[in-house]
């Protein structure tokens, strides 16, 4: 184990897929001479060489497109984008090329690949740098979204992206790129697919995927002291879910917060609260509750922007009504 | 253009200094002509309702299908958009494999899950079949990096239609192809109509091969309704990219007997200009006229070969017609390569 940031586990993560796969090359803007715009990609060039790490033009739907290409012709491309906002130019390769062209060509071309960059809000940066897009790209089949909370699972679920032989929306985040954590060193695999108990309580679940896992965990401290003792789940990989860890933990506590950046309409939240309705209605005290972004653009005031996303102070409050405790 | 019998052993046509043997003009004609009959059976059973959805015909644009084939290397990559029937089948793809495909049928070539717009053969390079207008061009060039990531000579066709050619992708692909000196040709299918609108109402500049100047992409016209001519020039702009000089454009001037698809009557042309290009260029009827002028065929062989392959075309609708629509389990096949079994949504499962 080793102390580092969320940053460099991915790019150990990427150096060691690039090691032993020649096949695999990081494309996207500033990625080779300027060493990522987030310096994700901190010295790649001068370890790979031009041939696989390239900078790209400003041209996210034309490099995405080229990713595919690559891919079905039996490379493994892992395609940066500055963050995800930018990802919606390239919307059609990803969602009408990439997510189904193994279904759509009978099984005979594959897209083994990873698109990664920064999701969820930034700092003001306003209403187009801070989105949450994880539940556009999880409604989508022939897509697997991964989304890692803490630095060594950021290290081991992008290695996993990266040898998985689907295409793999990696949505990292811009306020935990500086996080320091325990990573274990040398090769580190997470397999997708599998969520993680971030805290083992008895009182309450707390389920929440990339920077709010740390929001909940947050919350659950301050539970404690109310006397409240809860659980977090980190899903990790949001499609496919791992629902049996959630719904093993709700059957444990019986009450369950479904915890998210993005937009409630439609969310990631909304999903995870049917199934536990669906699966674990017989063992709910109380109805799920959701905490998330606040159903508008995001506003560039500080004032504004705090309010416009979750707090420990809302996970507290949601978490204390599931409880009775309001 | 000269056109002369060779005098030596190996009768054929020179035109602009390339020798084609009669043979290999045979099997050119023969193609062409084979894809003007599918296309048309393919209209005929659209008409019966047999085939469903979109389907896009190439009638009168088989030189630029069959010209481009005959000068690409069998691992050289190809795409095109949704008007690919003629493309995969001048490819070499099993004509049944492609009937089946339009009529929905568990042997089409992605068995049954593409239909008429979604035609791929991995087996022989040929990837699609694109639905999205322009989405194949990024996707070609993609192809065409790999190739030069592994140096290993193949180059990417990567073919457009006068329509696809507005689309940003385009000019995306142009400049990052031109920057990294990728193996690709960009093909413009230049055939006058992008669905109904004609080239001078959607393009501000109508020379197509000019659309790659300001990415100092070169590019050349070509008359798309001369199969040698294709050829000729096809083998020049393949050489061109397989020897690391990077992209270069061909725009084949060419034009579609038929409406854009099934459920377009045309109205946005007249009835003379159609009969202008079919009566006075058309390609099957032009090779066959160079044919008997070199004393290389006759008419009543043509029209024999006409029956013949007429027969075959029934054979195929036939023989595609006869198998069983896919299984209802293959609903759930080849979605994702590594499944997880243990994680929502399941596998193969409906919630």
């Amino acid at each position: 184990m080793s102390k580092i940031t969320y940053r460099e586990a991915l790019n150990q993560a990427m150096c060691q897929e690039m090691e032993r796969d020649d096949r695999v090359f990081l494309m996207g803007e500033e990625v080779a001479e300027y060493n990522g715009a987030y310096k994700v990609s901190q010295g790649m060039l001068d370890k790979f060489g031009p041939r696989r790490v390239i900078d790209t033009p400003i041209t996210e739907l034309g490099f995405a497109g080229l990713g595919v290409g690559a891919a079905m012709a039996g490379l493994r491309p892992v395609i940066e984008f500055m963050t995800w906002n930018f990802a919606i130019l390239a919307a059609d390769q990803i969602v009408n090329a990439a997510a189904k062209m193994k279904y759509m060509t009978g099984g005979q071309y594959d897209c083994p690949m990873v698109f990664r960059g920064a999701g969820g809000a930034a700092a003001r940066v306003s209403s187009q740098h801070s989105q949450a897009f994880e539940n556009w790209y999880a409604n989508i089949p022939g897509l697997k979204v991964v989304m890692p909370s803490n630095p060594a699972d950021a290290k081991g679920l992008l290695a996993a992206s990266i040898r998985d032989n689907d295409t793999v929306i990696f949505i990292e985040n811009e306020i935990n790129y500086g996080d320091i954590g325990e990573v274990p060193e040398g090769e580190y695999i997470i397999p997708l697919g599998k969520a993680d108990i971030k805290r083992v309580g008895k009182d309450i679940t707390l389920i929440a995927h990339s920077r709010m896992t740390g929001y909940a965990l947050l919350a659950a401290e301050e539970l404690a002291k109310q006397g409240i003792d809860a659980e977090v789940v980190d899903p990790r990989t949001i499609r496919p879910l791992d629902e049996a860890t959630i719904l093993a933990s709700v059957a444990k506590t019986n009450r369950a917060v479904v915890i998210e950046e993005g937009w409630r309409f439609a969310g990631i939240g909304a999903e995870i609260s049917a199934r536990i309705m669906e699966k674990a209605f017989d063992d709910l005290d109380a109805p799920v509750a959701r905490v998330t972004g606040k159903d508008v653009p995001m506003p560039y005031a500080a004032n504004l922007e705090n309010y416009a996303l979750p707090s420990v102070a809302e996970i507290v409050e949601a978490a204390r009504v599931v409880c009775n405790r309001a | 253009m000269t056109t002369k019998k060779q005098d030596d052993n190996q009768a054929g046509i020179t035109q602009e200094g390339r020798f084609y043997s009669a043979e290999r003009l045979h099997a050119m004609h023969d193609m062409m002509l084979y894809i003007r009959r599918f296309e048309e059976k393919a209209g005929q059973m659209y008409g019966l309702k047999k085939i469903g959805g979109f389907c896009h015909l190439c009638n009168g644009q088989e030189a630029v299908c069959v010209g481009m084939e005959e000068a690409t290397e069998p691992t050289d990559y190809m795409m095109t958009s949704y008007r690919d029937h003629g493309h995969i089948l001048a490819r070499g793809t099993d004509g049944v494999a492609v009937m089946a495909e339009l009529l929905g049928r568990e042997g089409g070539v992605v068995g049954g899950k593409g239909g008429s717009m979604h035609m791929f053969d991995k087996s022989k390079n040929f990837a699609g079949g694109n639905g999205i207008v322009g989405e194949q061009v990024p996707i070609g060039t993609g192809f065409a990096f790999a190739s030069k990531y592994r140096d290993d000579k193949r180059v990417s066709i990567t073919i457009m239609g006068d329509g696809g050619v507005n689309q940003g992708a385009v000019y995306e692909s142009f400049n990052m192809a031109a920057l990294w000196k990728l193996p690709v040709v960009f093909v413009i299918e230049n055939n006058q109509y992008a669905m109904g609108t004609s080239l001078s109402r959607a393009s501000a500049e109508t020379h197509l091969y000019k659309r790659g100047i300001s990415f100092k992409v070169p590019g050349i016209q070509v008359d798309g309704m001369d199969v040698l001519e294709v050829e000729r020039k096809m083998t020049e702009a393949l050489e061109h990219a397989r020897s690391g000089q990077g992209p270069i454009i061909v725009e084949m001037m060419t034009y579609r007997y038929r409406g854009h698809s099934m459920s377009d009557p045309a109205t946005y042309r007249t009835r003379d200009e159609v009969d202008e290009w079919r009566s006075g260029r058309d390609p099957i009827v032009r090779l066959q006229k160079q044919m008997v002028e070199a004393g290389l065929a006759t008419e009543s062989e043509f029209k024999q070969k006409d029956k013949d392959i007429k027969k075959e075309i029934v054979a195929v609708a036939k023989a595609a017609e006869a198998q069983p629509e896919p299984e209802l389990s293959k609903l759930w096949d080849d979605i994702l390569t590594d499944e997880i079994p243990n994680a929502y949504p399941y596998p193969r499962q409906v919630g």
